[in-house]
């Protein structure tokens, strides 16, 4: 099972995880600690669920290789060495490109959900947290190669699961980031094609989610890019907000014996 | 050897091949209708290869690849031998994929092919069902065709590499209702396993118990409620899944 009080998070070095209320989250937060990710099932990732995505792919969708607007959920895994927390440090792989910050509701899945109603899809959920749902900017979404979105650190969770009782609206959050504390990106999780509930009944229709699994409510269309040197801060509503910089490739290279 | 992954008499065991059935970790041997067979191992991450024998590709009319067509996998697909998968009432071609799966032994980053095999542990039969109604153009394969519940059944046994005299050179067979349908060679892989690893772990870590299913050869067919798929591969057993109808699910 996965099960919360109030504001789950998981301070570096510590053997297990902390549930506190919002204060003393903020207060530790504040001391500049660095998480681990909050969380430890499989993390699915949305895309093309805010409307704004769908309208600026437009005609496109009815011609090759899409050929007709997306019926079912666009969905794709996060694996697990794509786990973050707060404060990581993310490589870009490549400086010209850079890395998409797919600011994304995380919906934490409390209780084995399958073929849920959406009536009550909300019931399955412990609570919310943030994703910062990363990847290699790549214009088609035909067939996109996994390097894009499954390297090393590019799904940050955090920095704490929040009970979903602290959210009553999810479907009506604001969604900022920040690059280097300068212009903000804004978005809203109210213009998702489907809600939190509807996203929950149509993928529950065929596959299961377990206690502890996070999908997240998709990213928002026009997403900013970070390059090295970059430090972003997430924050959707009132949650503690998540913060990730990019560095470079350098340090962690090197061939394995 | 061969360890498969059985529940029995209300805990799980490790359990070996006897010629009377299974014999489980604490030296009970029973049938092998009386234990209930879970996937061998523990998965971690599930990569999976589109298109990764010619003449599979040719079969789907498919091209030349930049790279190779790698997706993912959920841990909710992951079904035992003499597992049950269900089909939709409403679609017209479900089929079964015989893939040679191979599990990762050790942490993989920036692994060379000349070094790639010693990050491999084992093997194990894995059939992987796809769903064509569903195929949808958007981050293909989508995952209501790749990704259901009980579509992708593992075992019944992790065969140690050691064990494998020549991974290239292994028979994939799949028999529905007793009639063969799909054969291949793991010689005819359009990426070989070295490649793969050493193309995955460029790009991020593998870890133990990783699986990476290498793709499936040419012969498929659809599959009906009922029907019997069995997955066979040279050295590591024979794999038994049946298919089932949405009533047998509940849904009406």
């Amino acid at each position: 099972m996965f099960a919360l009080a109030d504001h789950l998070l998981h301070p570096e070095g510590e053997a297990l995880p902390r549930d506190v209320d919002a204060s003393s989250a903020a207060a530790l937060l504040a001391r500049g600690m660095a998480c681990r990710a909050p969380v430890s099932g499989a993390v699915y990732g949305t895309l093309l669920n805010d409307r704004a995505a769908l309208a600026a792919l437009g005609d496109a969708m009815h011609a090759a290789p899409y050929k007709a607007p997306p019926k079912a959920p666009v969905l794709y895994l996060k694996p697990r060495n794509t786990l973050a927390g707060h404060r990581a440090r993310v490589v870009v792989p490549d400086n010209a490109l850079g890395v998409e910050i797919g600011a994304s509701l995380g919906i934490v899945i409390g209780r084995t959900a399958t073929r849920v109603g959406v009536e009550q899809a909300l019931h399955y959920i412990a609570g919310y947290t943030l994703v910062a749902d990363l990847s290699v900017p790549h214009a088609s979404v035909y067939r996109p190669s996994v390097r894009f979105r499954a390297r090393d650190g590019f799904c940050v969770v955090g920095p704490a699961v929040v009970a979903a009782r602290h959210i009553p609206a999810p479907d009506d959050l604001q969604i900022e980031v920040s690059l280097n504390g300068g212009a903000t990106f804004s978005a809203s999780t109210a213009s998702s094609v489907r809600n939190v509930a509807q996203l929950l009944t149509d993928v529950t229709d065929f596959m299961t989610l377990g206690a502890g699994d996070v999908i997240t409510l998709g990213v928002p269309h026009g997403s900013p890019v970070a390059h090295i040197g970059d430090s972003a801060t997430l924050s959707i509503g009132a949650m503690p907000p998540l913060t990730v910089s990019f560095v470079g490739a350098e340090e962690q290279e090197g061939e394995q014996p | 050897m061969m360890r498969g992954r059985v529940a029995y008499a209300g805990a799980i065991h490790e359990a070996y091949p006897d010629t009377n059935g299974v014999r489980l970790a604490d030296g009970r041997v029973r049938g092998e209708h009386e234990v209930v067979w879970l996937a061998p191992i523990e998965v971690g991450t599930i990569f999976a290869l589109g298109l990764n024998y010619a003449e599979h590709a040719k079969e789907l009319q498919f091209g030349k690849q930049e790279e190779p067509l790698v997706f993912l996998k959920g841990p909710g697909t992951v079904l035992g031998h003499r597992g049950v998968t269900r089909r939709p009432v409403d679609v017209t071609f479900m089929h079964y994929e015989c893939e040679l799966a191979v599990v990762i032994g050790q942490t993989a980053r920036n692994v060379t092919r000349e070094n790639a095999m010693q990050h491999v542990a084992g093997y194990m039969i894995a059939n992987d069902y796809a769903i064509r109604d569903y195929l949808e153009n958007y981050y293909r394969p989508n995952l209501r065709v790749k990704n259901r519940d009980g579509g992708t059944v593992l075992g019944p046994w992790f065969v140690d590499a050691a064990d494998i005299g020549d991974v290239t050179q292994l028979e994939l067979r799949t028999f529905v209702n007793g009639t063969r349908q799909q054969h291949g060679n793991t010689r005819d892989l359009v990426t070989d396993i070295p490649a793969l690893i050493e193309y995955l772990s460029s790009f991020m870590t593998l870890a133990p118990g990783d699986v990476i299913l290498t793709g499936t050869p040419e012969g498929i067919v659809n599959v009906n409620a009922g029907d019997e798929v069995v997955c066979e591969i040279d050295g590591l057993g024979r794999l038994v899944n049946t298919i089932a109808s949405d009533a047998d699910f509940g849904r009406a």
